[in-house]
């Protein structure tokens, strides 16, 4: 942006000239205060980082179609009212299903002047990014990302609006060791099955540290690559060792190709029963592996089945023929929470921003959360639901104050 | 340690990866042998052929073991096009020239495919997607059991072309000497595109089969052609039992490794293979003689 039209910006915004020019020179001289001349443009720059080619495409294009819709529907209400009614704009970065790309677009946004950044799915670019937006004091809201290290590194500028994996993975033993009671205790041995990057084997390392304590006995854990050409010995290997449970953690492709071998092998545990995975609770696998998918239950993000808004975005989404996945509400409740900041802070001031996202206590996500409360970055409110298929539909099981279905357990043979 | 049942039903698991690997590697064998070139566009094919597959099922409701006639019949078409009026023209004759044209190639077609359908993971609902053979020890989902047959079938199907046709007998003639079959009246450019659409029908006939049982997205021919990469050097370039046998050799180290060290390290198993021989027989297991 030129100098004049920085000035003629300024000057719709209803600032005196005096001021302009004072603020243009000090633009023009010092390029490390760019921040001084964007806070009085009548658009907010905000990165949306999502790897929406590579490995991790599909979720990257559900979590951009979230983000997409929160800035939408920002602007229409009126935009940042704290800076003149302030549009989002959003700067799109394909982190390209790695944590170098995530990087490398961090660096973009940064140069394309940002005042924060949301997204980057996958924890090992989230960590990535998080860190090189940290060399910025730029503002980075996670909105999967559930490695625990990501909001451990005491990094002043990253925030996690959802739960980590040691706050999913307590829930759901928790909702584990109940629905096992509630059902007379038909399960007591279990097959862990994860993905080898960082997500899956910090899950299962929990797992085999938490489940012996509620009784379950850890018969096998199977780790397995991104991507896998074939599921026929995982499958042999659970069928050997013939588990009450399996419990995978997964991404999507993975987990629909584990299903349905898991389906041809004829093996049929009592309970499928995943902790975050991408696949039961995607409304897609529900559709093309019907007969697989029933019953598997999953603890992971989800909506609020209660809040009109979240509603009315899934019927959005589906009306233009899209599934509904998690990453849809968690990132138009993240993108909503950075809107959040940046009008408390009145300004597009990155310290500001942190300051006001560190302060934050925003409710008007779509989440089943309360308002957020961040400690070291994370959103203590943040907490997992369980889901199960049943039919052609995906049901919330637990918790049960606003579950909309009983949980089938064990699986009628 | 497994019970020898598993063991069994891991190695019956990786024959029949082992030879949708094998459909792959004898196209890009062919192509490797004959034009001497690395067709970086195989996996792409691939791809394209595997979303053929399924807009064909989706869309207008053939199966895709009846698909499999006249896809193999289009991308035959299509690669011989490709290679008559692009990969030919663009290259100029250089080899180098011809690797940058696949690689730009595969990256169009990548590309394409993102823009059409999106990344997302695609699969079709066949209903004998999920009928298995019971063997009392394991079960073999069927539509993995007739990718087995249809792989041997066609590994001998080309052997026979290549040495019992006229084509055949001028595709090897030029695999050996360009300018000799040029001097004995031989096509060499037909020889040529007839040949890279050989390839390209391969992976046809792979996507067909592979359908039933895996998903596709616009990178899932990458997952299995740096398999089939190393398959082709191992059996020997250019060699069709080679190929079919490397293939079948791999999908069984691979699994096996897999059982035993663990699905992540499945694959280390291919490249220790690979590397070994390469340091006893440099040529491949089929390799032709220097």
């Amino acid at each position: 942006m030129t100098d004049q039209s920085e000035i003629k910006t300024a000057s719709r915004a209803g600032l005196s000239r005096r001021t302009v020019l004072a603020g243009s020179a000090a633009g023009s001289a010092a390029i490390a205060m760019p921040g001084v001349l964007r806070a009085q443009a009548p658009v907010v720059k905000i990165g949306i980082l999502q790897p929406v080619t590579g490995a991790l495409a599909y979720d990257g294009q559900q979590g951009q179609i979230g983000a997409e819709a929160a800035i939408k529907a920002i602007n229409d209400a009126g935009g940042i009212k704290s800076m003149g009614g302030a549009k989002l704009q959003m700067v799109f970065g394909d982190a390209r299903s790695t944590p170098e790309g995530g990087t490398a677009e961090v660096e973009r946004m940064q140069e394309q002047g940002v005042v924060g950044i949301v997204g980057g799915f996958a924890s090992p670019i989230c960590l990535a990014a998080s860190q090189a937006a940290a060399r910025y004091d730029l503002p980075y809201i996670v909105d999967v990302g559930v490695a625990d290290s990501i909001v451990t590194r005491g990094l002043k500028n990253t925030f996690r609006f959802g739960p980590g994996f040691g706050m999913v993975t307590k829930t759901a033993l928790a909702n584990l060791a109940k629905l096992n009671e509630d059902a007379g205790k038909p399960a007591k041995t279990v097959v862990l099955v994860h993905e080898d990057g960082l997500f899956g084997s910090g899950l299962a390392k929990l797992m085999q540290a938490e489940l012996p304590k509620l009784g379950f006995e850890i018969l096998d854990t199977i780790a397995h690559p991104t991507p896998t050409r074939d599921m026929s010995n995982v499958a042999l290997q659970i069928r050997a060792k013939n588990p009450d449970l399996v419990i995978p953690s997964s991404y999507y492709g993975e987990f629909a190709l584990l299903a349905r071998t898991m389906q041809q092998q004829r093996i049929r545990p009592k309970g499928i029963y995943a902790v975050l995975n991408g696949a039961a609770s995607n409304y897609r696998f529900v559709k093309e592996f019907n007969e697989a998918a029933q019953f598997v239950m999953d603890c992971n993000h989800w909506h609020d089945p209660r809040k009109p808004v979240a509603e009315a975005l899934r019927k959005q989404v589906e009306a233009s023929g899209k599934f509904w996945t998690y990453n849809i509400p968690l990132n138009y409740s993240c993108v909503g929470l950075l809107a959040d900041a940046i009008e408390r802070a009145g300004s597009s001031d990155k310290a500001k921003v942190t300051e006001a996202l560190a302060a934050s206590t925003y409710a008007g996500h779509i989440m089943p959360y309360g308002p957020t409360k961040f400690t070291n970055g994370q959103n203590e409110g943040g907490a997992p639901v369980n889901t199960q298929v049943q039919g052609n539909d995906i049901k919330v099981i637990f918790p049960s104050d606003f579950a909309d279905a009983k949980p089938v357990f064990p699986r009628p043979a | 340690m497994f019970a020898p049942d598993i063991i069994l039903a891991a190695v019956l698991n990786g024959l029949m990866t082992g030879s949708v690997y094998a459909l792959i590697a004898l196209g890009l064998t062919l192509v490797y042998g004959v034009l001497h070139i690395i067709n970086f566009a195989h996996g792409a094919m691939l791809t394209a052929a595997m979303f053929a597959v399924y807009v064909a099922q989706t869309m207008l409701g053939i199966d895709p073991y009846v698909a499999l006639v006249p896809i193999t019949l289009l991308f035959f078409a299509l690669g011989y096009g490709v290679q008559r009026f692009l990969i030919g023209p663009a290259s100029h004759g250089e080899d180098r020239n011809i690797l940058l044209v696949t690689l730009g190639l595969s990256i169009v077609i990548e590309n394409a495919m993102l823009s059409i359908f999106r990344s997302d993971t695609r699969s079709i609902d066949v209903p004998y997607a999920f009928e298995s053979i019971d063997l009392g020890f394991t079960f073999l989902a069927l539509p993995r059991v007739a990718a087995f047959g249809v792989a041997l079938l066609v590994a001998l199907l080309l052997g026979l072309l290549l040495t019992a046709t006229d084509t055949g007998r001028a595709i090897r003639a030029v695999a050996r000497e360009k300018t000799g079959a040029a001097l004995a009246g031989i096509d060499v450019a037909h020889i040529y595109a007839v040949t890279f659409g050989l390839g390209a029908a391969c992976v046809a006939i792979a996507a067909c089969l592979l359908m039933p049982t895996f998903y596709v997205t616009p990178r899932a021919g990458n997952a299995f052609v740096l398999v089939a990469f190393t398959i082709v050097v191992l059996g020997g370039m250019g060699s069709i039992p080679g190929a079919l046998l490397g293939a079948l050799f791999i999908g069984v180290v691979e699994s096996l490794c897999g059982l035993f060290f663990g699905e992540s390290l499945g694959q280390i198993g291919i490249f220790l293979i690979f590397i070994l021989v390469l340091l006893v027989r440099p040529t491949g297991l089929f390799g032709a003689r220097a």
